[in-house]
């Protein structure tokens, strides 16, 4: 047993390794990516040849952890929050067919949206898959979880999830380690088409999911991650999840808190501690990071029911991460009001490295798009993103992972036309393709920037799929090989960029610019490490 | 007995080193730690910080509550003040001069100083200057970590030691150029 210091991230990463992972699954996307970074970094991983690469998107990554666990294997899945919605097809039905391997998926929520475009909770989603969930309080608990948690969905027979927030996930803590298991031996599903969802069959395994509701709650109730711990006042009891409990019990030192607290860590929501802590108490505050989920359980449809307190009641900020000031003021404690940030504190936002080469993408678009006006520009998730800001302001639209071609195609469909559209490399290779064969297959006039540095740059500099490959994806999809361009995207150069954009955007069809130039931080590292 | 610092800067000016630092010192001298850091969008040039929490007893929140931090130790004088909400009555603000300009509306350096030095307790010391001196002019994070060190509880060897074992996969001489910054940045504050 070995104390280290660990990332709620990284201490999930080790626990899984120590609990006999054999694959990990994964797209980058913050606050989930240090998971995976860490499992490619440790030498254990590379020793027993445990699966390390990311995957194009986060449904391929869960379909190739769904086979991984068909082939009898410990497989781990891990993204942010959003890329569950990529994945949901295969995460909705990997709970009607149930699991060989362990099957262990980490849904990285971002409340506060540090990096994110929503605040969605994926206890909603694991409620909706029904299937349980771990939800970790502090660094340990993640790494104990991981550890546990593939054994935990053998003996339930389905995938379990694991649901932390930024939090948890980017603050580092003293984890205390576990004796390492072995890797499963390749074994085939005992039962025959287990993994068959034709209605027949999927009729009966969803008979056996429900079936398997119960045990989940007798679970949830024998939890040593669940715990009731009683209080002398009953005035108040206090119901937290995850990171929650930290919060309040900072708002006591050194002293117990004199309220009883439940602090849930596993879902199903255990009905006895629940039925407890309602029963004894006159009033009922949850502080749950996220949605009011369990608030929202134990209010009703109704609403009516006024000893329930929280994020719907007000007594909780209904959006945004919980932080101990928060708890102290919903406990009503008397706390100094902070002093104020000095007015002359400029905000700083963030931005485009110097000499990034999507500096030089957004001066060659906004000269190109001068001469149409202001609204054509259909962007998306990336470092690019940052061409919204102030000095560049050139681009009108981020939605989600892949939606720049889609949505201009569909605005050039309403006749906005030229409609441009600037997509990353690695988002291309994410969820662009596709949407490009749409325009392709309908002659689309419309123009896609493909701002290629060779990596996923957003989230720290990443593998990307399709590096040194997208010319010939977009050929293969069925662009004209006329109109595909690789420009460099460099001061020198602008003038020459800018007659080709401007020449393609005449053109009725579909075209797309590769603009290719490495990003100057995987740059800087490269040259760091010939050194 | 617990210490809760900020560190502050902007993306890039090396305060998840500081933290790294710390950590590793505190884990050897087997203290209690809690560091919450920021990674992703905001790292590209915008305000970051990290809340760093060391105690000899178990530590609860990974966050620092609003007016309870004993030190915060900036790489940049205006984002120190960003965080003064977090900052105690007895707080003491620890901070480089050199401002970092990356933005249009960036207020006048003078005011920004003066705006620190209202509160009572204060050491800003020219981190870029004194690293440059030394022939390390990235090394001014290591610098304001020496100058804070007098206020953090873990033995001054510790800290050095954390250092150059955080450099040294860099090579023996940027270790030592980091240790000499700390130590320079160390007696730099006369307490």
């Amino acid at each position: 047993m070995k104390n280290i210091l660990l990332l709620g991230d990284e201490a999930i990463a080790q626990g899984a390794i120590d609990g006999g992972l054999s694959g990990c699954y994964a797209y980058p996307g913050t606050p989930s990516t240090e998971i995976m970074e860490y499992i490619q970094h440790n030498k254990t991983a590379a020793e027993t040849n445990i699966h390390r690469v990311w995957a194009a998107n986060e449904k391929t990554a869960f379909e190739s952890a769904i086979g991984m666990s068909y082939a009898g294997k410990r497989s781990l899945v891990c993204f942010k929050h959003v890329g569950l919605n990529v994945a949901a097809d295969a995460f909705m039905n990997s709970a009607i067919t149930g699991i060989n391997g362990g099957l262990v998926i980490v849904s990285a929520d971002d409340p506060s949206m540090h990096s994110s475009q929503n605040e969605q909770d994926s206890r909603v989603y694991a409620k909706f898959a029904m299937i349980p969930v771990l939800e970790p309080c502090n660094q340990q608990e993640a790494y104990d979880m991981a550890y546990a948690a593939f054994e935990f969905s053998e003996n339930i027979g389905l995938p379990v999830m694991i649901r932390i927030t930024t939090r948890l996930a980017h603050s580092r803590s003293n984890v205390a380690t576990k004796s390492p298991k072995r890797q499963n031996d390749l074994h085939l599903p005992k039962t025959a088409k287990q993994f068959i969802l034709l209605p027949a069959i999927a009729r009966r395994s969803y008979e056996l999911l429900l079936e398997k509701q119960e045990t989940m709650q007798q679970l949830s109730e024998k939890s040593t991650f669940n715990k009731y711990i009683d209080g002398k006042n009953k005035s108040l009891g206090i119901i937290t999840t995850g990171i929650g409990y930290n919060y309040l019990m900072e708002n006591y030192g050194d002293k117990p808190c004199d309220y009883p607290v439940l602090k849930i860590s596993q879902y199903p929501l255990p009905r006895n501690f629940v039925e407890k802590i309602y029963n004894e108490c006159n009033q009922i505050l949850v502080a749950e990071e996220g949605y009011p989920v369990v608030e929202e359980m134990l209010k009703g449809f109704i609403h009516d029911n006024s000893k329930i307190r929280g994020r719907l009641s007000g007594d909780i900020p209904r959006t945004g991460e919980l932080t101990p000031t928060i708890l102290a003021k919903a406990l009503k404690f008397d706390i100094d009001e902070p002093c104020d940030i000095p007015d002359l504190v400029a905000s700083r936002p963030p931005q485009l490295c110097q000499g990034c080469s999507h500096r030089d993408v957004a001066e060659m678009v906004n000269n190109a798009m001068s001469e149409y006006g202001k609204g054509r520009v259909f962007s998306d998730i990336g470092c690019y993103t940052l061409m919204a800001l102030p000095p560049f302001n050139a681009i009108d639209t981020c939605v989600e992972m892949g939606a720049s071609i889609t949505m201009a195609k569909g605005a050039a469909d309403a006749g906005l036309v030229p409609s441009l559209a600037i997509i990353g490399d690695s988002t291309f290779t994410h969820s662009g393709m596709t949407g490009l064969l749409d325009a392709v297959n309908e002659k689309s006039p419309i123009t896609i920037i493909i701002s290629d540095n060779y990596t996923t740059g957003m989230t720290g500099g990443q593998d990307s799929s399709g590096t040194n490959k997208l010319a010939e994806i977009c050929k293969g999809v069925g662009v004209d090989a006329e109109h595909i361009r690789i420009i460099i995207p460099l001061k020198k150069n602008f003038e020459e960029n800018l007659a080709i954009l401007k020449d393609e955007m005449k053109y009725d069809g579909v075209s797309v610019i590769i603009a290719q130039r490495e990003c100057i931080q995987t740059f800087a590292r490269r040259v760091k490490a010939k050194k | 007995m617990k210490t809760d610092i900020i560190l502050a800067g902007v993306g890039g000016q090396g305060i998840l080193s500081i933290a790294a630092a710390i950590g590793l010192a505190a884990i050897e001298n087997k203290l209690f730690i809690k560091q919450a850091e920021v990674h992703g969008m905001s790292q590209r040039g915008g305000d970051v910080q990290s809340n760093l929490r060391i105690s000899d007893k178990e530590i609860a929140s990974d966050l620092i509550p609003t007016g309870n931090a004993d030190i915060i130790v900036a790489i940049e004088p205006m984002e120190s003040l960003r965080y003064l909400p977090y900052l105690s009555k007895n707080g003491r603000i620890i901070t480089n001069n050199t401002p970092y300009i990356n933005i249009p509306n960036y207020p006048e350096i003078e005011t920004v100083i003066n705006e620190i030095k209202k509160n009572p307790k204060n050491i800003i010391l020219d981190a870029d200057a004194i690293a440059k001196d030394i022939g390390s002019p990235r090394s001014s994070n290591m610098v304001m970590l020496g100058a804070a060190s007098h206020f953090i509880n873990i033995k001054f060897e510790s800290i050095e030691n954390a250092v150059r074992s955080l450099f040294l996969s860099k090579g023996s001489d940027v270790a030592e150029l980091n240790v000499k910054a700390l130590n320079v940045g160390r007696r730099e504050v006369n307490i």
